[in-house]
């Protein structure tokens, strides 16, 4: 088990002979994932990385029988992509690209959840089950198998927070980065549902940020259905207001979306704080032994 | 992106949105002439920087001659202007708006802002115009109104019928504010916009609405389609050092600390600020080099870093997933000697190859680099060695 991908999903790459997703197919193949082929508009019939190419994802989807998709397209075409893979009922659609205009997100979202698809991002590294599939460009070697579920907005710094686990002695089951941007198509609480019902994950990490109130929606959640443990850091503590902080969400509004406010409201429901991103992996780790 | 008042009411004036007239001065000389063509006895004066509390700081004044029009535009022209929003340093005032004057008969609030929950626009509208609506929202909630708008749908007449009853509006004045309304929405979705604010928004002894100030934000990632709003941004109204680090993929934002930062990726390079503070030290800056950085991107995030001369020691803090650490500490040996950097450098590499980093980094043998095992170990160094240089 684990959640969304396993060694089983069929992967297709949107973008597939562009030089980023030429870079990072070959790093996902490398670690396992069973990519089926990629689409390119223009240069279907070819092989690339030995895979078949082909000019729509429906083509791709009828000839291969993909159920889970990376895009990897640059961002004026990414929205057209992600509806493009609902449409052909692709059914876990990780969207890496950032700088997806608001609006596009806006209808790519509401279309994808008419189709019953997940989608996953925009800008964000993507999702990977440790040691049977990585769909994202992180970096494979850091996530070994563990009882861990791990939901972050950010890049690095989920990678940073899987060393952490691993160093402490445990290990990740599926990490997510769900990314930083103002409207995702996945959630902290859409995640911690799946998370739930997977008998592998023992325990979450979830990395929030500024901006928003995901953050505040999952505490809201956890509080009420969610009992396995959970330790959660907010990134931007020092954020000043009214900047923002690199990610197109990481933005306090006002006064509101602020890491107190957050860290607050998952403290009130029963979150364990890490009140630095140094010590994430200890706490994980300790709460988990301490439970046994 | 923001914009200026001036530039945001000529565009909202195209969508059918009621405003006064006006003219945008940089000279003395055009603020008198276009006092002549606005005709009148009395204008309003407003200085036009990206920030709000302008009334307040003297930004914004009624003038009822000609001779009190040249005093108050020569004051205003080339004053910095300190309002809550700029800063100690305040704003330069480069530019001014000239206005016709308006009769008052109450004043209201109007904005629409993109709702994250919800993912779509909001409306919202308050018979509290003229102070900050977020004040109003924690004070007297009750007379805030606010209505979504599904982008399946657009803005349809029910929208606007919730707004207007909800705002206890006349008959007379329903017409005018459905349409004011209807033209703003218009103007934030097809300019894709993620803030328009028109506060107040004064109903006059005509019962008509007008927009007394605009603000617009845009989303940044949509202006490829925009070209007509890129135009219209004020570089004077940038921090340069931001500009800059943004023409070169970087993202940079100043602050007050004396530890400056690099780091790769956005949620890092927070969490590299947080651990600073946690440690006992200010961070100097946000600095994002992207999650896969180089050896370009690194040298140019040193130059701009070490312009600040607040910053006493820099923490690099790179999680080199996909690109190697081997690499990544060549770049920093080379940017260093390029940059030449003096203060101390206190570096972090993880991931790939980070040991043959590190080894790589101590062979170098140069004097004020010191390596660091993880981030907590990081920033401890950084802050001590910030702040015994510092003294």
């Amino acid at each position: 088990m684990s959640i969304l991908v396993n060694k089983q999903s069929k992967v297709l790459v949107q973008g597939f002979t562009g030089k980023e997703a030429t870079f990072h197919s070959e790093q996902c193949l490398s670690y396992g994932t069973n990519i089926v082929g990629g689409v390119t508009p223009g240069k279907g019939g070819q092989i690339h990385l030995g895979k078949p190419v082909f000019n729509t994802v429906r083509e791709a989807v009828r000839a291969t029988g993909a159920d889970v998709s990376m895009i990897l397209v640059p961002s004026a075409f990414a929205a057209d992509a992600i509806m493009e893979a609902a449409a052909a009922e692709i059914r876990v659609i990780v969207c890496i690209t950032e700088g997806i205009p608001v609006q596009d997100v806006m209808y790519a979202k509401k279309y994808v959840k008419d189709k019953g698809s997940v989608l996953i991002g925009p800008n964000c590294p993507g999702i990977i089950t440790s040691e049977e599939s990585k769909i994202g460009i992180m970096p494979g070697f850091v996530f070994k198998k563990g009882t861990i579920g791990l939901i972050s907005k950010s890049g690095t710094l989920t990678y940073e927070m899987a060393k952490q686990i691993v160093i402490n002695g445990a290990g990740i089951s599926t990490a997510i980065g769900i990314g930083g941007d103002p409207i995702i198509g996945t959630t902290f609480v859409d995640l911690l549902k799946l998370f739930k019902d997977d008998p592998e994950t023992e325990a979450v990490v979830m990395i929030g940020e500024i901006g928003g109130d995901l953050e505040i929606q999952a505490a809201d959640y956890i509080e009420q259905e969610f009992t396995k443990p959970v330790v959660a850091f907010i990134a931007g503590q020092t954020a000043p207001r009214g900047k923002r902080m690199g990610h197109a969400g990481a933005i306090i509004a006002g006064s509101k979306g602020t890491a107190i406010e957050k860290m607050n409201a998952l403290k009130n429901a029963g979150v364990n704080i890490a009140e630095t991103p140094a010590v994430v992996g200890e706490t994980i780790v300790k709460i988990m032994k301490n439970k046994e | 992106m923001n914009i200026h008042e001036y530039q945001a009411k000529a565009i909202l004036a195209d969508y059918g949105v009621t405003i006064l007239k006006g003219a945008m001065a940089e000279t003395l000389e055009d603020a008198v002439q276009a006092a002549e063509i606005l005709g009148g006895k009395s204008w309003v004066v407003k200085a036009q920087i990206h920030a709000g509390g302008r009334g307040k700081a003297g930004g914004i004044k009624l003038v009822k001659s000609r001779a009190e029009l040249e005093e108050t535009v020569k004051k205003m022209l080339g004053m910095r202007l300190i309002t809550h929003q700029t800063g100690s340093e305040g704003k330069l005032v480069k530019k001014i708006y000239l206005e016709e004057t308006a009769v008052i008969k109450k004043e209201y609030y109007l904005g629409i802002v993109l709702d994250r929950a919800k993912e779509m626009p909001v409306i919202i509208a308050s018979t509290e115009g003229g102070v900050e609506i977020e004040k109003v929202a924690a004070e007297t909630p009750e007379k805030i109104v606010k209505v979504a708008v599904d982008p399946l749908i657009g803005f349809r007449s029910f929208h606007a019928r919730e707004l207007v009853f909800g705002l206890g509006l006349t008959t007379i004045q329903q017409k005018s504010f459905s349409h004011f309304v209807k033209a703003l929405y218009h103007a934030y979705y097809q300019k894709e916009c993620n803030l328009i604010e028109i506060n107040p928004l004064i109903l006059n002894d005509k019962d008509e609405f007008i927009a007394l100030d605009a603000k617009m934000g845009f989303d940044d990632n949509a202006l490829f389609r925009h070209q007509e709003i890129r135009n219209l941004q004020d570089l004077d109204e940038e921090e340069p050092s931001e500009l800059e680090a943004g023409s070169f993929g970087l993202n940079y934002i100043k602050l007050e600390g004396n530890v400056g930062c690099m780091v790769n990726g956005a949620g890092l390079a927070m969490s590299t600020m947080d651990i600073i503070k946690h440690e006992g030290g200010e961070p100097a800056n946000f600095l994002d080099v992207g999650g896969a950085a180089s050896a370009e991107t690194v040298t140019k995030g040193f130059e701009i870093i070490l312009r600040d001369p607040g910053v006493k020691a820099i923490f690099v803090n790179i999680f080199g997933g996909i690109v190697r650490c081997d690499r990544i500490a060549r770049g920093i040996l080379d940017a260093t000697g390029a940059s030449g950097v003096q203060i101390p450098l206190i570096i972090r590499l993880d991931g790939t190859n980070s040991k043959e980093a590190v080894k790589i980094l101590q062979q170098a043998k140069i004097d004020n680099i010191i390596t660091a095992t993880d981030l907590a170990d990081g920033a401890r160094k950084a802050v001590k060695a910030a702040g015994e240089m510092g003294r």
